[in-house]
C-alpha cells in the first residue's frame, strides 16, 4: 500500500515537473529584461515596474475619464468634445441644487435628480440592512457541519455568476401579470397583483431582487472571516459556560467585524451604483418610484434628445461626493469603535 | 522540392486571393439599420444586386435593436465614428449629420420630385438633399373587430370621436372579461396627434414650441382619467419611467386588448403575428373638437457627412431611391410610401391578406387628411424634446407623483431647459 502510494506520488511529480517545464521556460524568458530594469532603477524601484500595468490601466479608464467627467461639469451645450463646448462655471450645481425645500423633490428645479437621490437612500437603507443580515445569517448557517453544505454554498452563490440582466428578466418573467408568481396566486384562490404598477411593490422586488443576486458573493466573505476564528476560543467559552448569544456577540461578532465592515462598505458602494437589474426590471418605474441617481444621470446623459452632459457629469460629481463622504464616514466610526 | 513548389503554391494562392478581394471591393460601405419586420430582407437583396453591378463597393449592413438608433447612433455621429450610412427617425434632430447628396446624385431633380416634402423633415434649415423615407408612417388605432362581433357592440364608425372609441371599447370589454378595453403605445409622438385633434397648436404665433394648451390639456386630461377608470391598463404607461417607449403590440397580438393606438407600421408584423387569427382592423384616426388626425413620421435612410467615401454612398443611395427598387421594398414590407409617385398607387403589395390591404388603404387614405400643424410637428427638428416631456411629465401624473397642473408645468419647463441647452453651442 505504501509502495502503491509513493509510485503515484512519483508520478504525479514527474506529471508536475513535466508541467512546470514551459512555465519555467516562458519566465526564464522574462528573467534577462526584468533583470535589465532592475540594474537601472534599482530594486527599491522595482515594487513599481510590477504595479506599472494595473496602474496604467487604472489611470487610462479611472483617473483621467474622472478628471474629463469633472471638467465636464463645467461646461454645457451638447458638443461631445470637452474642446468644442461652452464653459458655464458652476452653473450645472447651481441648476441641480436649486431647491426650495430640500425634502420635497417637487420644489426643486431638477426634481428627477433628487426623487433618484432619494429612491437611493430608501434603497440602500433596506437594501443593504437586509444584505448584510442575510448574509451574516446564511454564512453562520453554512459555517456549521450540516449536511450538504457544499451544495448550499454552491447555490447561494449561482446566482452571483449571472448577469444582471439575466436576473432582471428572470425575476420580471416571475412578475409579470401573467407571470409565475400570479399563475400560483391565482391557483390559490387570490387575486392577480400588478407589481410593477405598484410603487411599494416596485421598491420591494428591487431589493428583493438586488439581494437575492449578490447575497452569494457577500456571505462568502463572511464565511471566510468566520472560518478564520481560531476553534479554541469557542471551546474556551464552552469550558468557561457561555451561552451561545454571549459567544456570538462577545466573540464571532468581535473577530468577524473587519469581514463586516468590508461587507457593508461594498455593499454600500454597490448599492449607490444600482443601474442595470432595476432598470431591466421595473425601467425606472411606476413613474419614477424605482428611478435611481445613476439611471437619472444616464437618462440625462444619454437617452434624451438633448443629451445633457454636462448635467449629467455634475450629477455623477455629486454622487461621487456622497460615495466619499459615506465611505470615509463608515471608516472613522469604525476606527472610533476600534480604538474606543 | 517537392515542399518548397508546395510553399510556392500556398504563398501565391494567398496573394492571389487577397489581391482579387481587394480588387473586387476597393470600398467598404457600413449601414446601420434597424428592423420592425421584415425589412432587413428586403434591403439585403437590393444592395446584393448593387453590389453585383458595382464589384469595387461592398456594402455591410449592421442590423441594431432600435433603441441604438435613438441612443447610440447620436454619440456616434458626435464623435464622428458613425457609419456612412444610417435608417434613422430622429429625422430633423440628427439632421446637422447629414451629408448633402444634392451635388452627388445623378439627377438631384429626381430625388426633389419623388420625396420633395420629406427632404425638408430631414433638412428643415436648408434645401439639401440628405436621403429618402424608407417608410411613411401614420398613427392611428387597431381594433379587434372580432371581440366587437363577439360582443354584439356597433364598432363606432367615420367621424366618431375618442370619447365614443372609450365607451364602445369599455362595453366589449365589460362583456367579454378582457383585461384591457384601450391600450397606447407609451410615446409623446402617439398623445400629440390626438392632443392636434382636440386643438392642440403646437406652436405659438411666432413659431417657437409651446406644448401645453387647451388643445393639449383636453386629449391629456382624457388619457388621465382613462388610467383611472381602467379604460387603459396602468401596466403599460405606469410599469416604467421617463421617456421610455413601450408598445402593447404584443397584448393586442393576444387579444388581450380591445383597441391599439399605434401606428401604420405595425402592419407586417400584425399580418405576420396574428394573421387570421382575428380581425384585426385598422380604423380612422378618431376626432376631436379640432380635427380627426394622426400624426405623421416615419424612417429615413440617411446619408451622414463623416463618411469618407461620399461618391461611393452617393452611388449607393441613387440606386436604392430607384422607383423600380423602392416599389420592390415598399412592396414586400407592407410601408406606406415616402416617395410620391409611388405613394399613389405605385406600389403592389405583397399580402393577400384582407386585413393588411385594409389597412394599408386606411392609414394611406389617412395621410391628406392629416392636421397641417401634425405636418409643421413632424418637421420641426426638436419635436422630440416635446414628445419626451409630455409623455414622461403625463405618466407621472397619472401614477400620482404630480397634480395635471404641475405635470403641464413641468412639460413647458423641460422644453424649455432642453432647448436652452441646446442653444447654448
Amino acid at each position: 500500500m505504501a509502495g502503491g502510494k509513493g509510485g503515484s506520488s512519483g508520478v504525479s511529480d514527474r506529471v508536475a515537473a513535466v508541467a512546470a517545464w514551459p512555465v519555467q521556460r516562458i519566465f526564464g524568458l522574462l528573467e534577462y529584461p526584468l533583470a535589465a530594469i532592475q540594474r537601472s532603477v534599482g530594486i527599491s524601484r522595482m515594487p513599481w515596474i510590477f504595479l506599472l500595468p494595473n496602474l496604467a490601466f487604472f489611470g487610462i479608464f479611472v483617473v483621467v475619464p474622472l478628471f474629463i467627467n469633472f471638467a465636464f461639469s463645467f461646461t454645457g451645450g451638447t458638443e461631445l468634445f470637452l474642446g468644442n463646448r461652452v464653459y458655464t462655471g458652476t452653473e450645472q450645481y447651481e441648476f441641480l441644487l436649486d431647491c426650495e425645500t430640500f425634502g420635497d423633490p417637487t420644489t426643486c428645479r431638477e426634481d428627477r435628480f433628487w426623487k433618484g437621490l432619494y429612491n437611493t437612500a430608501i434603497f440602500i437603507f433596506f437594501q443593504v440592512t437586509f444584505l448584510v443580515l442575510f448574509s451574516l445569517i446564511t454564512a453562520l448557517i453554512l459555517n456549521r457541519e450540516i449536511r450538504g453544505r457544499g451544495f448550499f454554498r454552491a447555490v447561494f452563490f449561482f446566482p452571483v455568476l449571472l448577469s444582471p440582466v439575466v436576473v432582471a428578466l428572470i425575476w420580471k418573467w416571475v412578475l409579470l401579470r401573467d407571470g409565475i408568481l400570479n399563475a400560483f396566486l391565482v391557483s390559490i384562490g387570490l387575486d392577480k397583483i400588478l407589481f410593477f404598477v405598484s410603487p411599494e411593490w416596485s421598491m420591494f422586488w428591487a431589493v428583493f431582487v438586488s439581494i437575492w443576486a449578490h447575497m452569494g458573493f457577500y456571505t462568502l466573505i463572511l464565511l471566510a472571516g468566520l472560518q478564520a476564528i481560531q476553534p479554541d476560543l469557542y471551546e474556551a467559552a464552552e469550558m468557561d459556560g457561555a451561552s451561545k448569544e454571549r459567544v456570538f456577540w462577545r466573540i464571532t461578532l468581535p473577530l468577524l467585524w473587519p469581514n463586516m465592515l468590508v461587507v457593508i462598505v461594498l455593499a454600500l458602494i454597490k448599492g449607490v451604483q444600482i443601474f442595470d437589474e432595476v432598470f431591466v426590471l421595473t425601467g425606472g418605474g411606476p413613474g419614477t418610484a424605482t428611478q435611481f441617481i445613476v439611471q437619472y444621470i444616464y437618462n440625462t446623459g444619454f437617452t434624451e434628445q438633448v443629451q445633457n452632459f454636462g448635467l449629467a457629469s455634475a450629477a455623477s460629481v455629486v454622487l461621487g461626493i456622497i460615495l466619499f463622504v459615506l465611505t470615509m464616514t463608515q471608516l472613522a466610526a469604525t476606527r472610533a469603535r476600534d480604538n474606543g | 522540392m517537392k515542399y518548397k513548389i508546395a510553399k510556392l503554391l500556398v504563398a501565391s494562392s494567398l496573394a492571389a486571393t487577397l489581391m482579387t478581394s481587394t480588387a473586387l471591393a476597393e470600398t467598404e460601405l457600413r449601414m446601420m439599420w434597424y428592423n420592425d419586420g421584415n425589412e432587413g430582407e428586403v434591403i439585403q437583396k437590393i444592395i446584393d444586386r448593387f453590389e453585383a453591378e458595382n464589384p469595387d463597393i461592398s456594402v455591410v449592413l449592421d442590423v441594431v435593436p432600435y433603441k441604438s438608433i435613438i441612443e447610440s447612433l447620436p454619440i456616434q455621429l458626435a464623435a464622428g465614428e458613425g457609419p456612412d450610412i444610417a435608417r434613422v427617425t430622429d429625422l430633423g434632430g440628427l439632421g446637422k449629420y447629414y451629408l448633402d447628396l444634392k451635388p452627388l446624385v445623378e439627377d438631384s431633380a429626381y430625388w426633389e420630385e419623388s420625396f420633395g416634402p420629406f427632404l425638408n423633415w430631414l433638412a428643415p434649415d436648408s434645401d439639401q438633399i440628405s436621403g429618402f423615407m424608407t417608410q411613411l408612417t401614420v398613427t392611428g388605432p387597431y381594433v379587434n373587430k372580432t371581440l366587437f362581433e363577439q360582443a354584439g357592440v356597433e364598432m363606432p364608425g367615420e367621424g366618431a370621436t375618442w370619447d365614443d372609441w372609450a365607451t364602445a371599447t369599455n362595453a366589449v370589454a365589460k362583456k367579454l372579461d378582457i383585461p384591457i378595453p384601450m391600450a397606447w403605445d407609451r410615446s409623446g409622438h402617439r398623445v400629440a396627434g390626438p392632443a392636434i385633434a382636440m386643438g392642440a397648436k403646437m406652436f405659438n404665433a411666432q413659431g417657437e414650441p409651446a406644448l401645453v394648451d387647451d388643445g393639449l390639456k383636453k386629449m391629456s386630461q382624457r388619457l388621465y382619467d382613462w388610467h383611472q377608470d381602467g379604460t387603459m391598463s396602468k401596466e403599460l404607461w405606469g410599469s416604467v419611467s421617463g421617456s421610455t417607449y413601450l408598445g402593447a403590440n404584443e397584448d393586442f397580438a393576444n387579444a388581450q386588448v380591445v383597441m391599439y393606438m399605434s401606428g401604420s407600421w405595425q402592419i407586417p408584423q400584425f399580418a405576420d403575428k396574428i394573421g387570421d387569427a382575428f380581425d384585426w382592423w385598422a380604423v380612422p384616426a378618431p376626432c376631436g373638437d379640432a380635427a380627426c388626425t394622426g400624426m405623421p413620421g416615419g424612417a429615413a435612410l440617411v446619408a451622414l457627412k463623416d463618411t469618407e467615401h461620399p461618391k461611393e454612398v452617393a452611388k449607393l443611395m441613387d440606386f436604392l431611391a430607384q422607383e423600380e427598387n423602392l416599389a420592390e421594398f415598399y412592396g414586400e414590407t407592407l410601408f406606406i410610401p415616402g416617395h410620391l409617385k409611388l405613394a399613389t398607387g405605385g406600389v403592389d403589395f405583397a399580402t393577400d391578406d384582407p386585413r393588411a390591404k385594409h389597412a394599408l388603404e386606411t392609414f394611406s387614405g389617412a395621410v391628406p387628411g392629416i392636421s397641417p400643424v401634425a405636418f409643421d410637428l413632424q418637421g420641426y427638428k426638436n419635436n422630440r424634446i416635446m414628445f419626451n416631456a409630455l409623455i414622461s411629465r403625463l405618466n407621472e401624473a397619472i401614477v400620482g407623483e404630480l397634480t395635471m397642473d404641475q405635470a403641464y408645468e413641468r412639460m413647458e419647463d423641460d422644453v424649455a431647459k432642453q432647448l436652452a441647452e441646446k442653444e447654448r453651442n
